[in-house]
């Protein structure tokens, strides 16, 4: 069974761990600027949410991809940007809704979330499991909802 | 079933293959109007900078991809479309039946009514072919006077500096990006062009353009002469529809069609640049040139050919440019409406910008500049009409809490 992120932002403490495993895991470096997994903080409600690409089967980056440089990981679901063939521009940045593909200055590049080749250095990075890898047998979108139902952040109640 | 598909740009080339999904014993044939591989103009400016191949720009980059799909690709072009007798003629040769066709045939350049438009050393920056012209031509000190500061006048633009050439663009209105930009972001953008060393000439354009010498001379509106070796033309698109006339399919600006993308002529379709459907926010119909609404109405308009009925939810207007690196984009109404509010920030020192429009608590609209992370989350706002709630006040006193302002309303009803 495929596997996907899950986020529990009610144990996240916003250490930002997974942002420096991520930053780490691809660029070598403990620079959480350049995390593909973000953790927003909600100063009002004193909260944090991890948040990432859940690697929709919409795929809309996929699509919109003018020269096919995203691709589907058969193995693990992920979608996966091909670096040389990406020639950054940024269509993927804004045909996502969920704002999980973004441009680096720095490559030329856009970059998401590809699951780590099956062993994201996010969630084994997480201290209190807010963030794991998991069985999934649901959609993109249902992940949303799930993932969803579990923020306080419903702004009808702050 | 036989279906045929004018243009190979991402409309055409993304419904063949859904095509292909959806109906695996249909014949698909696809009309290319250029030999050589689907390729994407999109990536033309990455060519132009020398980033890419040619092989770059294609589509997809499997060689053999369109016959592992059983695509047939055919060059030519459609002169006339025959609805009774479900036909397209290409001027020469057989013409193709169909049993279903798509008309997604995109857009040529829309070249200004000027004197000596017709000269060679006038050129587009529109097809591969229009590139690699230019790439030949551009050498360090080659004066190019450009026409047009708009999408494409601007994304071209740091391929021709990369040539080292001596560029001078001449704008009719006072504004860079019009179409995409609201003026302060539009300011933005000329000061960072004029920093890097383009010569921007506003509220002009040619009276005339003459060739004399081998170069070119091009008149200005107030007598001024401008030496150019190129004359490039950048003053915005047209859809191609002439082949239609007398075809019986209905088009006002372009193709009018319904949900399913449907024209008035049952079974032929229409998706892309020459699409003109409805938008998701106004409810009006209109053009939408961009390659994300292409690929959706390719995707929409081949799901209806193969006989299951999909609808298309709407156009939605938003775009991403690239302008010398500077980066800007634009979504939904940034324009704003009547009784609507907005709330922006500024600072011209690092050219960063943001501009939200809002309608109640919703977001319709919004303008970036030098803002690049989680820009996604916009559109999703935007097309989705999230009720921000009270995200809303907070947006309005920190426009730059997009993302938290996206996690916390838009997931809730999602």
């Amino acid at each position: 069974m495929q596997k996907s992120l899950h986020i529990d932002p009610n144990k996240c403490t916003g250490c930002l761990q997974c942002e420096m495993a991520c930053s780490w895991e691809k660029y070598q470096s403990f620079t959480t600027a350049k995390s593909r997994l973000k953790v927003f903080s909600f100063h009002h409600e004193g909260r944090f949410v991890p948040y990432t690409c859940t690697q929709c089967d919409e795929a809309w980056c996929v699509i919109a991809c003018p020269v096919d440089a995203i691709r589907l990981d058969p193995v693990t679901g992920a979608k996966i940007v091909l670096e040389p063939t990406c020639v950054g521009c940024k269509v993927c940045t804004i045909a996502c809704p969920f704002g999980t593909i973004n441009y680096v200055a720095q490559t030329g590049k856009v970059q998401k979330c590809d699951l780590c080749d099956g062993a994201p250095a996010c969630a084994k990075a997480c201290p209190t499991a807010a963030i794991t890898y998991v069985d999934s047998d649901w959609t993109g979108l249902d992940k949303m909802r799930q993932w969803a139902g579990k923020t306080d952040t419903n702004p009808a109640t702050v | 079933m036989r279906h045929l598909i004018i243009g190979s740009g991402p409309a055409g080339v993304v419904a063949a293959e859904t095509l292909r999904k959806a109906d695996p014993a249909a014949e698909i044939t696809l009309l290319c109007g250029e030999a050589g591989p689907p390729y994407s103009r999109m990536a033309i400016p990455y060519l132009l900078k020398g980033d890419i191949a040619e092989q770059g720009t294609h589509l997809r980059k499997e060689v053999d991809h369109y016959d592992r799909l059983r695509i047939r690709l055919v060059t030519g072009r459609a002169t006339a479309v025959d609805t009774q007798a479900r036909t397209v003629s290409l001027g020469q040769g057989a013409p193709l039946p169909f049993d279903r066709l798509l008309i997604a045939t995109g857009s040529r350049p829309s070249l200004e009514r000027v004197p000596g438009i017709d000269l060679p050393g006038v050129r587009s920056c529109w097809t591969l072919d229009d590139a690699k012209a230019i790439l030949d031509q551009a050498r360090p000190g080659t004066r190019i006077v450009q026409m047009g500061a708009g999408f494409v006048g601007c994304i071209i633009m740091e391929g021709l500096l990369s040539r080292g050439v001596d560029l001078t663009i001449l704008v009719r209105s006072g504004y860079m990006v019009r179409r995409m930009m609201n003026a302060t972001a539009s300011g933005l953008l000329r000061s960072w062009c004029e920093a890097k060393g383009v010569k921007i000439l506003t509220h002009t354009q040619p009276t005339g353009i003459a060739s004399e010498g081998g170069s070119l001379q091009v008149t200005l509106k107030d007598g001024r002469i401008l030496p150019a070796d190129i004359y490039l033309s950048a003053v915005g698109v047209d859809p191609n529809l002439d082949f239609l006339q007398g075809s019986g399919i209905e088009v006002a600006q372009g193709i009018v069609v319904d949900a399913n993308l449907q024209s008035s002529v049952p079974g032929v379709y229409a998706a892309g640049d020459v699409a003109e459907a409805t938008d998701c926010l106004t409810g009006k119909r209109q053009l939408n040139a961009i390659q994300p609404n292409a690929v959706e109405q390719g995707r929409i308009a081949a799901l209806n050919m193969a006989g299951r009925p999909a609808r298309f939810k709407g156009s939605f207007v938003f775009n991403v440019l690239t302008t010398l690196g500077l980066v800007s984009s634009s979504f939904g109404e940034w324009q704003g409406v009547a009784g609507g509010e907005s709330c922006e920030v500024l600072d011209e020192r690092r050219y960063r910008y943001l501009n939200l429009q809002f309608d109640g608590d919703r977001l319709i609209g919004a303008n970036t500049v030098g803002f690049t992370d989680h820009v996604g989350a916009l559109r999703g706002l935007i097309e989705g009409r999230v009720r921000l709630g009270a995200w809303k006040h907070r947006l309005v006193e920190d426009p730059t809490l997009i993302m938290q302002a996206y996690l916390a309303a838009a997931h809730s009803v999602a």
